[in-house]
């Protein structure tokens, strides 16, 4: 009797695991914050184009075993890219975490970190630099409690004007967030924005084209992506149009003149020096009715879903993320080695 | 690598290309921030008030894998094959003394169909019995989980006044002749009639033959689904609707509170006609139920006292009950609240002017987690309670997770009186109502 052996062969062999000559790399994603859900996408679709790639991916959660995972030189990874949105994962505290276990990771140092996490803040540092942002107060709740919230909601419009955005100071995804057109909204928005945090980001709402530009280093160089529009059918992009496919459409890139997407680029760089990002960034943009673009906030970890922006970016310029994301990593080994 | 695309003629992406061709039931299928907030429950540093899991922690799993072992070792061919779409004989024949229990002793293992879990059951029922634009009529508030499958199948919810004691039978009449009335078509009532899930309710044994009698005389079907009846903290069981009447009432209960849920297993008894189009339908829908799963139920029912299993399961929660309202006296006197009698859940009524759904994001941030109380609801109402669950967390973990939860909310009351938004939240709840 003659046995037959073979074993099933994958049609596309870039899917067979071919482990590359170093330590695995590990994606941290999950953590407690309310983007879990999100990070837990973009960290197992990261884990599968590297894996595509050919490296040999982990995953690991922010959790009580995550030190021990980290430290173990068993388990030890040769590079961490902590895809972690939300608070620990944005605000610096994981990568500080990751310079004092001397890992090398992807994406930026935790001071930079922790500045672009802090709206307010880094729209402060990118004014500095030369870029345009619309006008817009920082309030905690205290100072409506101690001043009274009737005469500062009152002074809000008068001071901003309608419409406006409420924003919690730190935060992603938009949760927490609300378009205010009318004065008896603003309670309510400021309420349910201070479910999220302590602090809220009072913004005039600027009209114009809603447009990211992601940055990232490819092939040793800093490069910006063709600028992303965002288009929902009723213009807000809240958690509910981010999260489900269908409604929402991107135009990559955007519906700009060359000289608009020209700039806009240009601003996504100098936003991503001026705040001491390192590796990757997208920067949220409004490009006004003059073509300027007025800088919104910039994510040190950018979703990386199936309906997140800077890989839909990618993939309309033409990259394949596998390709793209392992040259990221490649990058970021390289400068580690050296 | 690929370079970059030099061509600048915008590309647009729609993420999905298939947006335009879904079902129109389909477009309440989207995501959700309060969803995205529920991932974060599960983390055990979390103390989750909010999911309906039942506890294992006391199962014999160490015997019931000898067990198990030995019957896919004797009928491992038959566990892995495909089945009968009506369901394993065996359990069919199985689940007779346990609806017995509710008074239930006209049942035969014919009138039984096997479905995936109730909620499968619940699918099924729907499907053979409502068109688009239907009325379903259902206690307010309502299973979450029926919500959804009504919903997808485009039917009108009503909803109907319950009180301590259940449904309330006028009210019951009032709606299925006001939707007459206006032209509507009434295929069924929807009731969970023991320990409600989330009212945590139980209807009174005097209203049963009332809301029968109306149903019979309407020509209503009766949906009843019971998950939680051999549950009750005193061990007193309620006689079933369908113990009453064969013929207008479809039965739906289940093994995922008595034994566990991981195997999707449950069951339905209707009269004949509709129990023949369930056996279609489930056909249509999955072939057959799991031969594997049905086959682990019956090596439980059949080598383990299942009966001292809910008597312990019984003693557990009853204790959780305790502990759950123990600390809400203690942390939350300015809410009211229910004690069930049996089942999972608290239904809490939060202190006036709070919205549970837009407080959720505190909670998270405080490592307790609730369901609000508009999920419950198909209009909007319900956002003056919340769901509070004590079937899995350990006694001191509810505790921690109610003084947590006060927190939160004294917190939330704060900010609320700040911004006097709590009367506009009053007038919006009352215009729901």
């Amino acid at each position: 009797m003659t046995t037959n052996n073979a074993r099933i062969v994958p049609a596309d062999s870039r899917h067979a695991t071919t482990h590359r000559d170093s330590s695995p790399i590990l994606v941290i994603c999950g953590g407690l914050s309310h983007e879990r859900e999100v990070s837990l996408s973009s960290g197992h679709r990261v884990q599968g184009f590297l894996r595509k790639a050919g490296w040999e991916v982990r995953t690991h959660d922010m959790d009580q075993d995550l030190l021990t995972y980290l430290m173990d030189p068993d388990t030890r990874p040769g590079l961490v890219w902590p895809l972690l949105h939300g608070a620990h994962g944005e605000d610096g505290s994981i990568r500080d975490v990751l310079e004092m276990a001397g890992l090398p990771y992807i994406g930026s140092r935790a001071k930079a970190s922790r500045t672009a996490w802090n709206k307010p803040i880094a729209k402060n540092v990118v004014r500095q630099s030369g870029l345009s942002t619309p006008h817009s107060v920082t309030l905690p709740e205290e100072v409506f409690r101690e001043l009274g919230a009737h005469g500062m909601v009152d002074l809000l419009i008068q001071s901003i004007g309608l419409p406006l955005f409420i924003k919690p100071s730190k935060g992603g995804s938009a949760l927490g967030c609300s378009m205010v057109t009318s004065p008896e909204q603003l309670p309510q928005a400021l309420v349910d924005c201070f479910a999220y945090g302590p602090v809220a980001l009072v913004e005039q709402a600027v009209s114009g084209t809603e447009i990211s530009v992601s940055v990232m280093e490819i092939g040793g160089d800093l490069r910006a992506l063709p600028p992303l529009e965002i288009w929902t059918p009723d213009g807000i992009y809240n958690y509910e149009a981010r999260a489900t496919p269908g409604p929402t459409k991107f135009y990559v890139p955007a519906r700009l003149s060359p000289q608009c997407l020209a700039d806009a680029q240009e601003a996504a760089l100098t936003a991503h020096r001026a705040l001491g990002l390192r590796d990757i960034s997208r920067t949220d943009f409004i490009v006004d009715e003059d073509g300027r673009p007025l800088f919104l906030e910039s994510n040190v970890a950018p979703g990386m879903t199936a309906t997140s922006q800077l890989p839909q970016s990618a993939l309309a310029a033409g990259y394949e993320l596998p390709d793209l994301y392992s040259s990221l990593v490649e990058s970021v080994l390289n400068k580690h080695r050296s | 690598m690929t370079t970059a695309n030099p061509n600048t003629a915008p590309t647009v992406i729609s993420n999905d290309p298939w947006f335009d061709s879904y079902a129109h039931r389909a477009e309440s299928m989207r995501a959700s921030e309060i969803r995205a907030l529920f991932a974060v429950a599960s983390r055990p540093e979390v103390v989750s008030l909010a999911g309906g899991m039942p506890y294992l922690g006391r199962m014999p799993f160490a015997e019931l894998s000898e067990q198990l072992a030995r019957m896919l070792r004797e009928q491992g061919e038959v566990a892995w094959q495909y089945g009968s779409a009506q369901g394993d004989p065996h359990l069919r024949e199985d689940v007779l003394p346990i609806m017995a229990l509710e008074g239930i002793t006209d049942a035969q293992p014919d009138d039984v169909v096997i479905t995936n879990g109730s909620q499968s059951g619940l699918d099924l029922i729907t499907r053979i019995m409502c068109d688009p634009g239907d009325v379903i009529l259902a206690e307010a508030p309502n299973y979450v989980g029926a919500l959804g499958v009504f919903q997808s199948f485009q039917v009108d919810v009503v909803n109907v006044t319950m009180d301590a004691d259940g449904l309330i039978p006028e009210a019951f009449e009032e709606a299925v002749q006001a939707q007459r009335r206006a032209g509507k078509h009434v295929k069924m009532l929807y009731t969970v009639p023991n320990f409600h899930n989330p009212a945590g309710v139980t209807m009174s044994v005097e209203r049963r033959p009332r809301i029968l009698e109306i149903a019979r005389r309407l020509h209503v079907l009766i949906v009843e689904d019971n998950p939680y009846g051999l549950l009750g903290f005193d061990g007193r069981t309620y006689p079933a609707l369908r113990s009453m009447d064969a013929q207008n009432v479809v039965y739906l209960s289940s093994f995922s509170k008595i034994i566990a849920p991981g195997m999707r297993v449950a069951w339905m008894v209707a009269p004949p006609g509709i129990r023949q189009k369930l056996v279609l339908a489930n056909e249509s829908a999955i072939l057959c139920p799991s031969n594997m799963s049905q086959m682990t139920v019956t090596t439980y029912l059949d080598h383990f006292d299942w009966q001292a299993r809910i008597e312990d399961y019984r003693s557990m929660y009853r204790e959780r009950r305790d502990a759950m309202d123990s600390a809400l006296h203690e942390y939350l006197p300015t809410c009211s609240w229910n004690k069930p009698k049996g089942g999972f859940y608290t239904w809490l009524k939060i202190p006036k002017g709070l919205d549970a759904k837009a407080m959720l994001p505190r909670a998270i941030t405080a490592k307790v987690a609730y369901v609000s109380g508009t999920a419950f609801y198909n209009d909007g109402q319900g956002a003056d309670h919340m769901r509070l669950s004590f079937c899995y967390p350990t006694p001191e973990r509810i505790r921690e997770g109610v003084r947590r939860l006060a927190g939160v909310i004294d917190r939330e009351l704060d900010t609320v009186s700040l911004f006097d938004t709590d009367e506009g939240m009053d007038a919006q709840q009352e215009e729901q109502r």
